[in-house]
């Protein structure tokens, strides 16, 4: 019977066959999607709030080619379409809060093709991408219009047209901004960035039904007291104290949203803090030592880059298994 | 068995089958560096080219008298020779281009496409041969330099070979120049090429065995 030869077996992926616990899990990939967006509202009102409602485009533009990227490579590949899932949706907003008020949309599109193009589909798409899709979008945009992406429109409540963010000012102007519009949000930087509270109201939502691991962002926090401390107190006019450190620049969005990426973070609890310390040593070192004010979005693309030797070394020992 | 080539697959292999950058990715290190501009590309790959064809042949034609223990040596020996040619006469010619392209015409020496002819090809077989592969190859990198030149001139600078493509209101691309724009451009060409490769094959397959079931079918 040659006939057999060119058919391809059909009932081949219909039995699923897995060792045992078989747990139930009512979490979907578009459940939580969606529950990352709704954590995203306080921080993306802030933004409008604070640099104007016509920013919305910037997010739409993102939200609309990311998606748009996603469902075309994956026609080409002949893949089933998971451009309805919400993680497209969502790595285009995470890249809308990253960059700066006004930017130009077509930039913001290139971005966005950017970050699902080759920041997660040349990796083989949803769960394969070794770094943030929406970062890598970002350091894309930041290599190829590097003053576009560093020119900050002040908010609504300054009157001035445009100003630096407060890492900047300290870096290059020596001028400490104050604490309080850094927590609120009444402040120069990127969209999203700007507003410590809302980012922490949404932060605290995710970690209180489960989807962020709190080690992520407690092992950063921590990192960012033990490296930022004893620089600081080397030079205080000088050095960004801790406390700024947390609240300046993109390190409660990086923190919250972007390290914690399910896809491009450690799986193991150790690992989850060696992970986090690493950021904001790296942050830290970028901050205070770097040619650049802010280095959040590079320490969280190079510690991606270490997850898979993290989790290797982390391997928790099998049961019974000696040393 | 070893399949015959014929003179002209010889020659053509390196057009597109075995293209020196897509399919051997050989010689990456000027691939990557040079290809700012379109016209960089040229110079480097025309260079390359010479040196390659006048090494091929030189050592095609010596390839019995070389003892195998020292043939690297003697091949690097036989390129440096003509790299030499080539750097003076670049200086002395093209000041400009010279400076473009900085070190890396008298590293042309240990460019591994030049050097891995020789081994794989001109030591093993006749001067003609010999001199059709590395017109062949040469061409291919001449291709793929001058595609990659442009692809990165056109979106840093909206121009190739200097004449303006693109519209002033698109914005330039500063990522381009830098090297992740080599990297990035070279790895989706490549990426692109494969992809079409896999997609012909899988169409060949498909051909073939549509065929086969047609005459099975019928034989029934």
């Amino acid at each position: 019977m040659p006939e057999e030869i060119t058919e391809t077996p059909q009932i081949k992926n219909r039995l699923e066959l897995t060792t045992s616990p078989h747990l139930h899990n009512n979490w979907s990939t578009p459940r939580a999607m969606w529950m990352v967006g709704a954590a995203l509202l306080p921080c993306t009102a802030a933004a409008l709030v604070f640099f104007g409602w016509t920013q919305i485009f910037i997010l739409l533009t993102s939200i609309l080619c990311a998606v748009g990227t996603e469902a075309l490579i994956q026609k080409l590949r002949k893949q089933p379409g998971t451009a309805g899932d919400g993680s497209a949706v969502l790595t285009g907003w995470l890249l809308a809060l990253t960059l700066p008020p006004g930017f130009s949309l077509v930039s913001t599109g290139i971005g966005a093709v950017v970050a699902v193009g080759i920041g997660k589909h040349i990796f083989g798409g949803l769960g394969y991408n070794i770094f943030n899709p929406a970062l890598v979008g970002r350091a894309f945009l930041q290599a190829a219009f590097p003053v576009a992406m560093t020119t900050w429109e002040s908010p609504n409540f300054v009157d001035t047209v445009t100003s630096a963010t407060p890492l900047g000012a300290l870096k290059f102007d020596a001028v400490t901004s104050s604490l309080a519009p850094m927590f609120f949000g009444n402040t120069g930087g990127s969209l999203g960035e700007t507003s410590a509270l809302a980012l922490l109201a949404g932060g605290i939502f995710l970690i209180a039904i489960g989807i962020v691991n709190w080690r992520i962002p407690a092992a950063m926090t921590i990192g960012a007291l033990v490296f930022g401390t004893p620089v600081w107190l080397m030079n205080v006019q000088q050095y960004p104290s801790p406390v700024y450190h947390l609240l300046g620049g993109g390190f409660l969005l990086g923190a919250l949203f972007m390290a914690t990426d399910w896809v491009s973070s450690p799986v193991t609890n150790r690992g989850m803090w060696i992970f986090g310390l690493g950021i904001s040593l790296i942050v830290v070192v970028i901050r205070v030592f770097g040619g650049l004010p802010e280095g959040m979005m590079y320490a969280i693309l190079i510690m991606n880059a270490f997850v898979p030797m993290i989790d290797r070394f982390t391997r928790p020992r099998v049961f019974g298994a000696v040393a | 068995m070893k399949k015959q080539w014929t003179l002209t697959q010889d020659f053509l292999k390196g057009f597109w089958e075995q293209n020196p950058i897509f399919v051997q990715v050989l010689g990456m290190c000027p691939t990557l560096a040079v290809t700012v501009s379109a016209i960089n590309g040229i110079a480097m790959a025309l260079a390359t080219t010479f040196v390659l064809v006048c090494a091929s042949l030189l050592i095609s034609m010596i390839r019995k008298l070389i003892p195998t223990q020292v043939r690297i040596a003697s091949f690097i020996v036989v390129i440096a020779t003509f790299v030499t040619i080539v750097d003076l006469v670049m200086q002395a010619r093209f000041p400009g281009l010279s400076k473009a392209l900085g070190p890396f015409v008298p590293l042309i020496v240990v460019n591994c496409l030049v050097l891995g002819r020789q081994e794989a090809f001109a030591s093993k077989n006749n001067p003609l041969r010999s001199v059709l592969d590395a017109l062949g190859m040469g061409i291919g990198f001449l291709m793929a330099l001058f595609v990659l030149g442009s692809i990165r001139e056109l979106l840093a600078s909206r121009t190739i070979l200097g004449y303006q493509v693109l519209p002033d209101a698109f914005t330039p691309w500063l990522v381009m120049i830098l090297p992740a724009g080599a990297f990035l451009t070279l790895g989706l060409l490549m990426g692109t090429a494969n992809w079409n490769a896999m997609r012909q094959k899988r169409n060949a397959e498909q051909a073939v065995l549509d065929r086969y079931r047609k005459t099975t079918a019928s034989s029934v």
